[in-house]
């Protein structure tokens, strides 16, 4: 459930990208950096290593504006998506409001897409979130690429709760604004009456 | 329930910002903020002119969580404090009850052995805000009250509407 500040009239959410290494994530962060107004987004935080790989995490605060007076803030951050990073990703999955799978649609990248979903349901469930009723979307990144598997068979791969799926070419911005759009929807949903919790208790 | 099912009302916002400032004050430091465990800046006294507080803030946060990380790898429960050293500004991080941390910037102004006393003096107090803080969530959740009361008539367009034109 999101950060609610009655005294600054502010709710906060934290999404998180999450998905196999080199899939993109990173990628749509910096997009939605590079397009968004300057008084809307805060310092984008990059902990990667010398090759530029996501070493522990990505940060990017985002204000949006206000709903019901209150303003809304999002901080959306990346895991590393190298399997060996397990402990970091973990650790950036607690107190998640929302997360988008970033998949990588090339046929190669199939394996770790499925391995990425299994281990985002292990991290989930090891840190009280239930992966079932969690605010979640799908993006197929990499629709450009001739190697891309078929949409229909990643969606029956890796849809795994009728969730929004988006396809995306991350460095053009295509379906970027579309997967947080709906993120941001959901979570904020979850606070309307009667929303079912998303933590297990 | 985890941490992230916070509320923060005005009377422990008042409350927690008030013992930031002392903090401050008898700490001689430039900046005290206190964070949630998951990275979410919660009250702060001080300035630190062009620092992004909420990057500062998860990033004492994934500092911590990355140090208890390495304390259970050696068999330690936690490390309580840390301390990082730099030319002029220095950072203690130290823990808060289970879901708080206070994070303390200073200078040539303070010393090392002031802001650990300073921090060790006020914990006590700080610590009772942000579990009467927690005791709220949780007993809101509990009650059925819906923790976004403000929120319970949002609809789609409020949401829409957020996007506009600033991405």
């Amino acid at each position: 459930m999101p950060f609610i500040n009655y005294a600054a009239r502010e709710i906060t959410c934290k999404l998180v990208y999450y998905g196999p290494g080199l899939g993109g994530k990173t990628t749509n962060l910096q997009w939605i950096y590079q397009n968004t107004q300057r008084e809307a987004k805060g310092k984008m935080v990059t902990l990667a290593t010398e090759s530029e790989r996501t070493l522990f995490f990505d940060l990017l605060p985002l204000s949006l504006g206000k709903i019901r007076g209150f303003s809304t803030r999002f901080q959306l951050y990346t895991v590393p998506g190298q399997i060996f990073y397990d402990a970091s990703r973990k650790l950036i999955l607690k107190g998640a409001d929302g997360v988008a799978f970033v998949a990588d649609s090339q046929a190669a990248r199939f394996e770790a897409n499925v391995e990425s979903l299994r281990n985002l349901k292990l991290n989930l469930e090891e840190n009280g979130l239930d992966f079932e009723t969690i605010p979640y979307v799908l993006q197929l990144n990499k629709r450009d690429l001739p190697t891309a598997l078929p949409v229909e068979q990643l969606v029956e791969a890796l849809r795994c709760r009728n969730e929004p799926v988006f396809e995306a070419i991350a460095p053009q911005g295509v379906g970027v604004v579309e997967t947080l759009k709906a993120l941001v929807k959901q979570s904020l949903s979850r606070l309307k009456a009667g929303a079912p919790a998303t933590t297990r208790v | 329930m985890v941490a992230s099912d916070l509320i923060l009302h005005e009377e422990e916002f008042l409350k927690v910002t008030s013992l930031a400032e002392r903090l401050l004050r008898d700490s001689n430091s430039r900046f005290v903020a206190l964070i949630d465990r998951n990275g979410q800046p919660i009250a702060s006294a001080g300035d630190l002119p062009g620092v992004d507080r909420t990057a500062l803030a998860s990033l004492a946060a994934g500092n911590v969580a990355a140090t208890e990380g390495l304390a259970s790898m050696i068999g330690e429960e936690s490390f309580t404090c840390l301390y990082h050293e730099g030319d002029r500004e220095h950072l203690h991080i130290s823990s808060v009850g289970q879901a708080g941390i206070l994070l303390v910037t200073f200078d040539e102004r303070s010393s090392l052995g002031l802001v650990r006393l300073r921090v060790r003096q006020i914990t006590p107090e700080i610590t009772h805000v942000f579990e009467t803080m927690l005791e709220k969530s949780r007993h809101a959740a509990e009650s059925g009250e819906s923790a976004g009361a403000p929120m319970a008539e949002i609809t789609d367009d409020d949401i829409d509407s957020l996007f506009g034109d600033r991405i």
